[in-house]
């Protein structure tokens, strides 16, 4: 009896938690007639792809589509991912392999750093933006989301490279390896998996950011989808069909993503709190 | 922050990497870099924007001078009775939510604890499915599913039996009604988007926190006969208080600055009743007339509060973790 009470609970809250993706999902698939029916239909009876017909080949201003917005993204994406993966390895490795006098200092500071509200900091990289004179460019969205990632991925690499066992290094340090060559044999190789698991943090800022796109960005070619899906699909008069489509489209790379890191993810955020 | 600066020797340092001199700086180096550029100096500068008259681009560029205002961005907003509105609604907002996220989190947080394996795995997925969903695509869902004419919820008040709806809301027909022009229940609505965003992140981590407790504890606890919420008030909330802490900052940090689900929820920065700091913030530099300096201000002030926000965190975090 009180085992059933449990369960039911949980699957109470499976349900709560996940009847969104499902409605969104369900709603991309269904037909035009099924969606403004009335009554809602929980899954399609006809399941059909009209709405991603509609968003992937129709354009959306003349010339430009839902695909040039997802390259646009995709283009964001991984440049941050790739810049920010090398610089946080390089400080993962100082902070990780050597001790020195700012160590300690630069920690906290990668703490601190991380806590200031970015939302705050849209008015002053505006400024920077249109000085350097990247305003209405796809590099200003990468320098910005480099920024944002960066403090995360290098604490949570830090952990990643400290697991590296020692001894690895030490064996090829007395067979005359150079420090160029443990770092680029022993430690890269070894810190990979960790390094995959950092980037997919940084892909997921990078693909999800609203604000600073919305802002730095201003020629509707150059939108990257979340900015697009708000200035296209957020007016009053909503085409749902093609909107949960779109939305779908966004939101599964990140799921995928984010099942394969979640892990790390819970470990990276908590680390501190969850030590036993 | 003193006792920061002691180095326990407790990680190893391989031999390889002693006596490098400048190599560590090197490498840390392009990380600092970016670091002051893209934060502490637009944070430094954010300071110094709220105190000019910035009210053009070409100001912002740098191709026309800047008036000095002094204090008068801040004297504006303190005694403009409309700030006390938003700084009411982003305190009451934020508290609301971190109370229900909190509690909602650590409820589903012990009943995973409870659950079957199988049956934990799967409420665990789905839990996950919600944190990992894009704030922009699952507000963007939640307008669906309120939308005034074919959203769900709204179909589902339709139907109530007239009679039954009419005397408990004083209506019984619900099509065109606009869930979203009421702050109150606005301000509903973006709660339950933002509580079901973030309540995950405290079961996860509630969950962890739970697994490391040795199970005999509780099991002693329970053989003394101890109901579950002894249990919990006597042994596991005072053997996870740190978890308890860190979290709750954490969430009063995000739940204070909360933008996407509103712009989205709101349709843009048009819907001044509902406004909070970032918004607010954000809709005075870049509405036209752009008022740069004003949304410095304001943007300041929500730094500041989160700045003190912060500091307790780090202390709470610097207690445990080992740099």
């Amino acid at each position: 009896m009180k085992r059933l009470a449990v369960n039911a609970c949980g699957l109470l809250v499976a349900a709560f938690a996940v009847f969104p993706v499902v409605w969104m999902v369900a709603t991309s698939f269904k037909s035009t007639r099924e969606i403004f029916s009335g009554g809602p239909v929980p899954f399609p009876r006809q399941p059909t792809l009209v709405h991603y017909r509609q968003i992937l080949t129709g354009d959306l201003i003349p010339g430009v589509t839902f695909v040039d917005f997802f390259r646009n993204s995709v283009v964001v994406a991984g440049s941050t991912v790739l810049i920010s993966g090398l610089i946080a390895l390089l400080a993962a490795t100082a902070v990780a392999r050597f001790r020195f006098r700012l160590r300690t200092s630069f920690l906290v500071m990668l703490l601190v750093v991380q806590m200031i509200p970015l939302e705050a900091l849209v008015i002053p990289l505006f400024l920077m933006i249109q000085r350097l004179g990247l305003y209405d460019t796809l590099a200003s969205l990468i320098l910005t989301y480099v920024g944002f990632s960066l403090p995360f991925a290098v604490w949570m690499l830090r952990g990643f490279v400290a697991a590296v066992p020692v001894e690895l290094e030490e064996a090829a340090a007395i067979d005359g390896a150079s420090r160029a060559q443990i770092f680029r044999r022993i430690l890269f190789p070894l810190v990979a998996p960790g390094l995959a698991a950092t980037s997919i943090f940084s892909f997921i800022v990078a693909w999800n950011e609203l604000i600073f796109a919305l802002t730095f960005l201003n020629d509707q070619s150059r939108y990257t989808l979340p900015v697009a899906m708000t200035f296209f699909f957020g007016r009053d008069d909503t085409a749902w069909g093609p909107v949960m489509a779109a939305s779908t489209l966004l939101t599964l790379p990140v799921l995928i993503f984010f099942l394969v890191v979640q892990r790390r993810m819970v470990g990276g955020l908590a680390a501190g709190a969850l030590k036993g | 922050m003193t006792d920061v600066t002691t180095e326990r020797p407790a990680v190893p340092v391989p031999r390889w990497s002693r006596g490098a001199g400048r190599l560590p700086y090197l490498l840390m180096l392009p990380c600092l870099v970016v670091i002051a550029v893209l934060l502490l100096w637009p944070l430094v500068q954010i300071g110094v924007m709220s105190l000019y008259d910035l009210d053009s681009v070409r100001q912002v560029r740098g191709d026309r001078e800047w008036p000095w205002a002094g204090l008068a961005n801040y004297r504006d907003i303190l005694t403009d009775p409309f700030f006390h509105t938003v700084l009411r609604n982003t305190v009451l907002f934020a508290a609301a939510n971190v109370v229900l996220t909190m509690v909602l989190g650590t409820l589903v947080g012990l009943l995973l604890h409870r659950l079957g394996r199988r049956m934990a795995a799967f409420v665990g997925a789905c839990v996950l499915l919600a944190w990992a969903t894009p704030a922009l695509t699952g507000t963007i869902t939640w307008k669906w599913i309120f939308d005034d004419t074919n959203g769900l919820v709204t179909w589902l008040f339709n139907a109530l039996p007239d009679g039954l709806s009419r005397s408990v809301f004083g209506r019984a027909d619900w099509t065109g009604y606009g869930w979203f022009n009421a702050p109150l229940s606005f301000f509903a609505i973006l709660t339950l988007v933002v509580v079901w965003h973030s309540f995950p992140f405290v079961a996860v981590s509630v969950l962890a926190g739970l697994k490391s407790l040795p199970p005999e504890l509780l099991e002693a606890a329970r053989v003394d006969g101890a109901g579950p919420w002894r249990v919990f008030r006597s042994v596991t909330f005072p053997l996870l208080r740190p978890v308890f802490g860190i979290l709750v900052v954490l969430s009063t940090i995000w739940d204070f600055k909360v933008f996407t689900q509103q712009f989205v929820l709101a349709g843009g920065t048009q819907d001044r009743p509902t406004f909070m700091l970032s918004i607010y913030s954000y809709a005075t530099a870049f509405s036209p007339p752009p008022k740069y300096g004003l949304g410095a201000a304001i943007a300041v002030v929500l730094t500041v509060i989160l700045l003190v926000v912060t500091g307790v965190y780090v202390r709470a975090l610097l207690r445990q973790e080992e740099l």
